[in-house]
C-alpha cells in the first residue's frame, strides 16, 4: 500500500535526525516489520503450511489438500472478518457464532414453512440479523455494560430460542426441504457452488465471499473515515467523541456488521449442507476471537489488521485440517489453539506496551530562557 | 498589539452558581487576537469551571460573554467550537495507538474519490501533519508514528496544532504543563508563544506562575471562586504573582510553622 512512501520517509527522517537530535532512538526495519499487526499472523500461517507440508506431504501439497483447509479456513473467516473489526472498535461479540444457526434456521422456516420464496425468506433472515446486531449494539452503548457480559445474554437467549421455535415447527433441532423451494438453484449458486476447477478439484465460492470480506474490510479499515472512527473508538472513546466522531453509531453499525457476516456464513452453511441446523456456529464464536488475536488484534481495542484475522482464520483451517491429513491425533488441535492464543496474546501485549509507555524525544528541546526571550522581544516591541 | 484592538474574547463580571454554591463570582477578563492571557488558580479555585463556561460545557448565569464583542452563551461544545473556541484538555483527545496523522486528523478526515470508493486522502493527511506541525516549529519524522510514544509535550503540540488548523482562533488551554517535567514544559511554552505569534488568543489556565509569566500578556488570579484581578503584564510583578497566587500571608505563616518543627540546631545536632 505505502511501502514506497514510507520507505522514502524513512530515508529522509534519517538525514533529519542525523541534524538535528541524536538521542532519537530510530525504529529499524526489522523492528518497524515486526510491529505491524499481520506480521505475527504471516509468519505463522507460512510456519504452519511448511510444517504440513513436511508432515502430510504430497495430500497436503494437492489441490484437493488445498481446496480442503482454504474451505476450511474460509467456515471460520466469513464471520471472524467482522468480529476482528469489532475488536479493534474496542468490543466482543458473542453471539457471532450462533448468528450462523439463526439467519440459516430463519430462512429455512420462511422458505419451507411460510411457503416463501427462498431470496424473500433470506432476505427476511436478514433483516432479523441487522435487527439482533442493532440490537446487540443498542444494548452495550446505554447500559455502558461490557460487551462480553450483554452478548453472552444475547448468545443464550438465541440458542434457547432457535432450539424452541425449530422444536414447535419441526419436532426436530433442525429444517429440512430447501432444495423444492423457489429460487434455490440460484441461491445454491451464489453461495454455495464451486467457483473454479483445477486439476478435477472444485474450489468452493465460499472462499470467494472470504477473500472479498478481507479484502473490502481491510479496505474500509485501512482507507476510509469509517476505518479512522473504528480504530478510535476502540482506542480512545472519549477522545473519539471530543473530536466529533459518531463513536456510538460507529459501534453500533459494528455489531450490526457482524450480524451481516454472520448471516453471510448462516446461508452459506445452509445452502452447502441444504438443510438447516440450528445449533450451526454454536462454539465457533471463540475460533473468531482466536483468529482476530493471531491476526493482532488488541482484546482492549484500538489495533489490529483485517489482512491478519484472515490469515489467522487460514492458521486455523490449515491446522484443523493439517494434523488428520498427517496422522496425529485430532485432539491436539485444541492443545494448539491453546497455545498459539497465548503466544499471540503475549506478542500483541508486548506491542501494546511498547506503543503506550516508550516516550522518547523526537523534537528539540527548547531552552526556557529561550522561551522567555521569545515572549521578551515580542512584548518590547509592542510596547 | 496595540489596546485599541479589538478582544476577541472577553468575560464580563460572569458568575456561576451550582445551586447555593457560588462557583464563580463575577470573574472579568479578555483576551486579544495574538495575545496570551493566564489564568492562575491552585485546586478548587474555579478554573475548571471557567474553562466548561468557555468551552460550551456549562452556561454562565451572570454577566457577559462576549465573542468578538457580540454576547453569546453557548448551550454545547460543538457550539463552542463553532465559534472557534477550542479547548486542549489535560487528558488530551487522542488514541494513543492511533498515528500522528490519524489523531490529527480524527473526526474531520480529508477525503478524495467520490460514491463508495470515497477513501481517505492518506498522502495529504500526512502532508498536512508535517506542515501544519513544522510551522509550530516541529519537526515529525514520522507521520505514522503511534501518538502513544510521542513525549507528554510532544502530545501537547500536536492537540494545539490540530487546533490552529482546524481555525480555532481561541485556544484554551487546561494545565498542559501540569504533568511535565521542566524541559517539556519548556517545550510546551514555546508552542503557546508560536499559536500566539500566529495570532489566536491563548488563554493558559495553570497553577505555576512561573510557566504564566514569561508568555502571558494578563494575568487572572483565581482563589475559591473570586477574582483577586485582571492585570496586563506592565501592572504585575513575577514575584507579586507569586505572591498572589500562593496567598502571601499563608505561605509567611506555614514558613514560620515548619521553622519551629525543624529548628536548625536540631539539623547540626543530628551531623
Amino acid at each position: 500500500m505505502t511501502t514506497t512512501s514510507s520507505a522514502a520517509s524513512t530515508a529522509t527522517a534519517a538525514d533529519v535526525v542525523s541534524t538535528t537530535d541524536e538521542r532519537l532512538a530510530r525504529l529499524s526495519a526489522r523492528q518497524r516489520l515486526l510491529v505491524r499487526p499481520e506480521f505475527g499472523a504471516l509468519a505463522g500461517a507460512f510456519v504452519v503450511w511448511l510444517l504440513f507440508a513436511w508432515q502430510a506431504g504430497s495430500v497436503w501439497l494437492s489441490w484437493q489438500g488445498t481446496a480442503t483447509y482454504l474451505d476450511r479456513s474460509a467456515g471460520y473467516g466469513l464471520t471472524a472478518v467482522a468480529v476482528a473489526l469489532l475488536m479493534i472498535g474496542g468490543e466482543f461479540d458473542l453471539s457471532a457464532g450462533v448468528m450462523t444457526g439463526t439467519t440459516g434456521m430463519f430462512a429455512a422456516l420462511f422458505a419451507v414453512h411460510s411457503g416463501l420464496n427462498l431470496w424473500l425468506a433470506m432476505a427476511l433472515s436478514l433483516l432479523i440479523a441487522l435487527f439482533l446486531g442493532f440490537l446487540n449494539g443498542v444494548m452495550v452503548i446505554r447500559s455502558g455494560l461490557p460487551s462480553f457480559i450483554v452478548t453472552l445474554g444475547t448468545f443464550f437467549a438465541l440458542r434457547g430460542f432457535n432450539l424452541w421455535l425449530t422444536q414447535q415447527v419441526t419436532d426436530k433441532t433442525q429444517v429440512t426441504g430447501i432444495v423444492d423451494t423457489g429460487g434455490h438453484d440460484i441461491a445454491r449458486k451464489v453461495f454455495a457452488s464451486n467457483f473454479v476447477t483445477i486439476g478435477g478439484v472444485g474450489f468452493r465460492v465460499s472462499i470467494l465471499w472470504f477473500a472479498g470480506m478481507v479484502a473490502v474490510g481491510a479496505w474500509v479499515l485501512m482507507r476510509t473515515r469509517v476505518g479512522n472512527w473504528i480504530f478510535a473508538v476502540g482506542g480512545n472513546r472519549d477522545a473519539a467523541r471530543m473530536s466529533g466522531v459518531p463513536a456510538n453509531a460507529t459501534k453500533i453499525g459494528l455489531f450490526m456488521t457482524v450480524a451481516v457476516c454472520g448471516w453471510v456464513h448462516g446461508m452459506v452453511v445452509l445452502l452447502q449442507t441444504n438443510r438447516s441446523n440450528v445449533i450451526e456456529g454454536v462454539g465457533q464464536e471463540f475460533f473468531f476471537i482466536i483468529a482476530a488475536v493471531l491476526g493482532g488484534c488488541l482484546l482492549t481495542g484500538g489495533f489490529g489488521s483485517i489482512v491478519g484475522a484472515g490469515l489467522g482464520c487460514l492458521i486455523l483451517g490449515m491446522t484443523q485440517q493439517g494434523i488428520p491429513l498427517a496422522g496425529w491425533n485430532n485432539n491436539l488441535y485444541f492443545l494448539f489453539l491453546g497455545v498459539i492464543l497465548l503466544l499471540a496474546a503475549f506478542a500483541n501485549e508486548w506491542i501494546r506496551r511498547w506503543a503506550r509507555t516508550a516516550s522518547r524525544p523526537t523534537v528539540d528541546v527548547p531552552d526556557t530562557a529561550e522561551v522567555a526571550h521569545a515572549a521578551a522581544t515580542r512584548t518590547t516591541t509592542d510596547d | 498589539m496595540t489596546e485599541t484592538a479589538p478582544h476577541l474574547l472577553e468575560l464580563q463580571r460572569v458568575s456561576k452558581y451550582f445551586g447555593n454554591v457560588i462557583a464563580l463570582h463575577q470573574i472579568t477578563t479578555s483576551v486579544r487576537a495574538g495575545e496570551v492571557t493566564c489564568v492562575l488558580g491552585d485546586n478548587g479555585a474555579g478554573k475548571s469551571t471557567l474553562i466548561k463556561i468557555l468551552s460550551g460545557v456549562h452556561k454562565h448565569d451572570d454577566g457577559h460573554f462576549l465573542i468578538e464583542g457580540r454576547d453569546v452563551s453557548f448551550g454545547s461544545p460543538r457550539a463552542a467550537k463553532a465559534a472557534g473556541i477550542a479547548t486542549v484538555y489535560q487528558d488530551l483527545a487522542m488514541a494513543p495507538l492511533m498515528s500522528i496523522w490519524r489523531n490529527f486528523f480524527l473526526g474531520s478526515e480529508p477525503t478524495t474519490g467520490w460514491g463508495p470508493l470515497r477513501r481517505l486522502d492518506v498522502e495529504g493527511a500526512k502532508r498536512t501533519a508535517i506542515e501544519e506541525m513544522s510551522k509550530m516549529g516541529i519537526d515529525v519524522r514520522d507521520p505514522e508514528q503511534p501518538v502513544g510514544t510521542l513525549s507528554g509535550g510532544e502530545r501537547q503540540s500536536v492537540a494545539i496544532a490540530r487546533a490552529v488548523y482546524f481555525g480555532a482562533k481561541v485556544l484554551i488551554l487546561d494545565e498542559p504543563t501540569a504533568a511535565l517535567g521542566v524541559k517539556q514544559s519548556g517545550v510546551v511554552l514555546k508552542y503557546i508563544v508560536a499559536a500566539r505569534d500566529r495570532g489566536l488568543g491563548v488563554i493558559f489556565i495553570t497553577h505555576n506562575p512561573n510557566h504564566a509569566y514569561p508568555v502571558g500578556d494578563r494575568f487572572v488570579i483565581l482563589k475559591r471562586g473570586q477574582s483577586l484581578g485582571n492585570f496586563p503584564k506592565g501592572e504585575i510583578s513575577r514575584d507579586e504573582l507569586i505572591q498572589m497566587m500562593s496567598g502571601g500571608a499563608e505561605l509567611e505563616a506555614l514558613a514560620h510553622e515548619l521553622e519551629s518543627v525543624v529548628r536548625p540546631e536540631d539539623i547540626i545536632a543530628r551531623r
